[in-house]
């Protein structure tokens, strides 16, 4: 058997493991320059990016977290938020308003068969789309104004995730009890009692994904009626199916994914460092007043040696629905929950110590603070506590202030301009349309009398919830007279019942004597319509055909 | 050789094969394609009992849900032609007059009108109807053969002077110049008076003589004052729209020798029903009377 070969070049028996050049010792491959250095070929001092001996792998398993409930301020807030939030999106659909016999008479509805959307006392037709563009305008712009004053208060506060998933391990915690008795559970063998728990958790989870999917389609038709059909299997095939794959999403994001939805599949983290600055508030460790932390602070003291506030005890990573220590400083699964707050702050009032070793805290206050801490570059607590459980007066405190200025006033100046802009054309718009579309083919038509006639296709749009008498007449066309079909007398005005929030689409001519309308090919005129009982009207620019050559 | 062997990089087992010095990893497949997999197995199980999939000698296995997408087609068309059926049965039922006048009717029968139009009616009358010299514009109000709408019904159905259909709608101008009758000094004349009828820029001296040549040749059809007659086929003469030109040249060229239009009677080739169609769209156009 002869030895094998790789391009006419021996290969070893080994496989080709990789060996390091004759006169260097096998290392971690760290070094490279070699002490037998050889004249003649320079060695270089290089190692690959991606050395194989290092490489990790691009996977990485969950890790189980299970938060542990916080009590304080924070955590009272976002208990307030979260019964709005859930309070808005499950009720909502189920307010009225009144708009008489000839509109829905709920309050907010999504009605895409008929292209209409109700919000209370507003009607949007499809063409009139600009305004729900505004008001994405406006949470674009408002999302500017929240990060870069408070940072990223949408993540830990209202965004869906995280109200879902505090809703979740609530349910959770009901069921299995707290942190210590959680993770009991996910270790214990299967017995019945875990089996119970694990049925019981399951069927709530899935039992608030069912209500979170059916009150979803309730925006989008009359929401008695449609439970009713829903309830008894008469609602549309695709009702289901939305309720089906919003439960799977509810559930599955809700109960199982939770941290990852944030860390891997939302591209906010990823965009919020463009926003903020060292102005914006963020979730901060002041480790100026924490540092050095100690686990034995009184044993310390006694000897003499100068510690930091922080106790090491880990609460702050405990609460952390993220599962990550706030210690580590800024960092991108942070959601600014600030239940890490809570949680130090309940350790430290024990200890009778300050509050805010965590705290809302923008980076230029913090940057102020370690420059007075460190001067050395090393933190030195005896220049930070004034050593009876203070600290010394000349550190700064981050308070509401920091929100208010240049830039966070810009963005509000934007926000809110845009905001009044919509309102007053919401206030000022008419609710009467007319769209005229001439006849091209013919463009115009010879009558017998000598006469010339166009013939136009209008569209009367009633955006009101009533009928209306709506007349139409011509405005700037001599001896221009209309009529429906050569058997009518023509008339100067026609009226027309138009039904409530319709468009009534009608076919008329318009005749006129060319001798009466100068020497031009086209003849520019108006047609209006006005609203016979009320005082809205419109006018729509047309053309009229002469018939001329020139 | 069978005995495993761990690949030292990535800590996974080798398959033993070796090419070159390359050894193949056998890295399990990840559980999530595997059970894609084995839904899909038991999916396309499903499948070959509910539809048609396995060949027979002569014939395949039906499937339980009885499917075919031939079956499925015609379920279509049949539902289309329903959807059609009753409202084409009730035009087919209906009297023309009573068509345009229903609502409903019309603005299907306008609909159906129109596209027929397109099909079999636009070489000659164009596809806005606006016709063309020797074919009559059918948006406006002047009629040939009249323009109520059962005028246009049996127009369009039995044609003019198509001589397959023994009801068509016929009338001859003779050849006054061609055939002797009159000569060119009188059809000048006849042709100045004809100008004058509509106030058109004429010779008075000559239209003057001309008033009698037309009391004695022309008024039995034209009537004594040029306004024609529909039931002649004989076009009005005193108003705005001329058929074959108007000027003094074509007005001379159609009285020595006429041209005579001719129409089908598409009443054999499309069916009552699409004729009844074709006369509401028309009629809808605007000079419907």
């Amino acid at each position: 058997m002869s030895t094998p070969t790789l391009f006419g070049y021996p290969i070893p028996s080994d496989g080709g493991k990789i060996r390091p050049p004759l006169g260097m010792a096998a290392n971690d491959g760290k070094k490279t320059m070699s002490v037998l250095e050889e004249p003649g070929h320079e060695q270089f001092d290089v190692e690959p990016i991606n050395k194989r001996e290092r490489q990790q792998p691009l996977y990485a398993a969950r890790k189980k977290i299970h938060p542990k409930r916080a009590e304080g301020t924070f955590r009272r807030l976002k208990w307030i938020v979260m019964a709005i939030t859930l309070g808005i999106y499950y009720t909502a659909p189920w307010l009225r308003w009144d708009r008489g016999e000839f509109a829905p008479n709920q309050a907010i509805l999504i009605d895409l068969f008929h292209r209409r959307f109700y919000f209370f006392f507003i009607e949007i037709w499809p063409q009139e789309f600009y305004y729900v563009a505004g008001l994405l305008v406006m949470a674009g712009v408002g999302l500017f104004l929240i990060t870069s004053s408070v940072g990223r208060a949408w993540c830990g506060y209202t965004c869906p995730q995280t109200v879902w998933v505090d809703l979740f391990l609530v349910v959770e915690r009901a069921i299995e009890g707290d942190r210590n008795a959680r993770i009991k559970l996910d270790d214990a063998s299967w017995s019945i009692s875990k089996i119970t728990k694990r049925v019981i958790k399951h069927a709530i989870w899935l039992a608030i994904a069912v209500a979170t999917g059916g009150a979803w389609i309730l925006y989008f038709a009359d929401a008695p009626t449609l439970i009713q059909q829903v309830v008894t299997g008469q609602a549309a095939g695709i009702a289901y199916m939305t309720i089906g794959v919003l439960t799977l999403t509810t559930y599955v994001l809700g109960g199982h994914m939770r941290e990852q939805v944030c860390t891997y599949m939302c591209p906010w983290p990823r965009i919020q460092a463009a926003m903020l600055d060292e102005n914006s508030l963020t979730v901060t460790y002041n480790d100026w007043r924490g540092e050095p932390r100690s686990r034995h602070a009184k044993r310390m003291a006694a000897q003499g040696i100068p510690v930091g506030d922080c106790v090491d005890c880990n609460a702050c990573v405990a609460v952390c629905p993220m599962g990550i220590d706030i210690r580590d400083g800024q960092q991108l699964e942070c959601i600014t929950c600030a239940l890490c707050i809570d949680a130090c702050d309940g350790v430290m009032g024990k200890l009778g110590k300050n509050k805010g070793l965590i705290s809302y805290a923008t980076l230029a206050d913090y940057n102020a603070n370690m420059a007075m801490a460190a001067p050395a570059g090393e933190i030195d607590p005896t220049l930070v506590h004034d050593g009876k459980g203070g600290i010394l007066p000349n550190f700064r405190h981050t308070t509401w202030r920091s929100i208010v200025r240049f830039r966070t006033g810009i963005y509000f100046a934007v926000w809110a301009l845009i905001g009044l802009t919509m309102l007053y054309s919401l206030m000022n718009r008419t609710r009467l349309d007319l769209n005229v579309l001439h006849d091209r083919n013919p463009v115009f038509v010879q009558l017998s009398d000598g006469s010339i006639r166009n013939g136009y296709t209008l569209k009367i749009l009633n955006m009101m919830p009533e009928p209306r008498r709506i007349r139409i007449s011509l405005k700037g066309l001599p001896g221009g007279l209309m009529l429906l079909s050569a058997k009518d007398e023509p008339t100067e005005s026609l009226v027309f019942d138009v039904d409530a929030d319709k468009l009534k689409d009608i076919k008329l001519f318009v005749k006129a004597d060319p001798q009466k309308l100068g020497h031009h090919r086209t003849r520019e005129f108006e047609f209006i319509a006005q609203d016979i009982e009320g005082a809205e009207h419109v006018h729509y620019d047309a053309k009229f055909e002469t018939g001329r050559e020139r | 050789m069978s005995k495993t062997e761990i690949d030292h990089i990535s800590g996974t087992e080798t398959t033993g094969h070796e090419w070159d010095g390359i050894k193949e990893l056998n890295t399990p497949l990840p559980r999530w394609w595997l059970w894609t997999f084995y839904i899909t197995i038991i999916w396309a199980i499903g499948y070959t009992v509910f539809y048609p999939a396995w060949p027979l000698i002569s014939t395949n296995t039906k499937g339980l849900l009885g499917y075919s997408s031939r079956g499925q087609v015609a379920a279509e068309l049949a539902a289309a032609e329903a959807a059609k059926g009753g409202i084409i049965a009730k035009i087919a039922s209906t009297d023309v007059a009573d068509i345009a006048a229903d609502p409903e009717l019309s603005r299907f029968a306008i609909a159906a009108g129109h596209s027929t139009f397109k099909v079999y009616c636009s070489q000659c009358h164009g596809s806005g109807a606006q016709g063309g010299p020797g074919y009559p514009n059918l948006n406006d109000d002047d009629w040939l053969w009249g323009g109520t709408i059962d005028d246009i019904f049996t127009t369009i159905n039995h044609g003019i002077r198509f001589a397959a259909d023994d009801d068509t709608r016929i009338s001859e101008m003779p050849a006054f110049g061609l055939d002797g009758l009159l000569d060119r000094t009188q059809i000048e004349d006849v042709a100045s008076y004809v100008l004058s009828l509509s106030g058109k820029d004429h010779d008075a001296a000559a239209a003057e003589a001309g008033k009698a040549i037309f009391a004695d040749n022309c008024a039995s059809c034209h009537g004594e004052d040029g306004k024609g007659d529909i039931s002649l086929g004989a076009p009005n003469l005193a108003d705005a729209i001329w058929f074959y030109g108007d000027t003094k040249l074509a007005i001379m060229a159609q009285v020595n020798n006429p041209r005579h239009g001719v129409m089908p009677a598409w009443g054999p080739r499309l069916g009552e029903t699409t004729v009844k169609e074709l006369a509401v769209y028309i009629h809808s156009l605007g000079g419907g009377e």
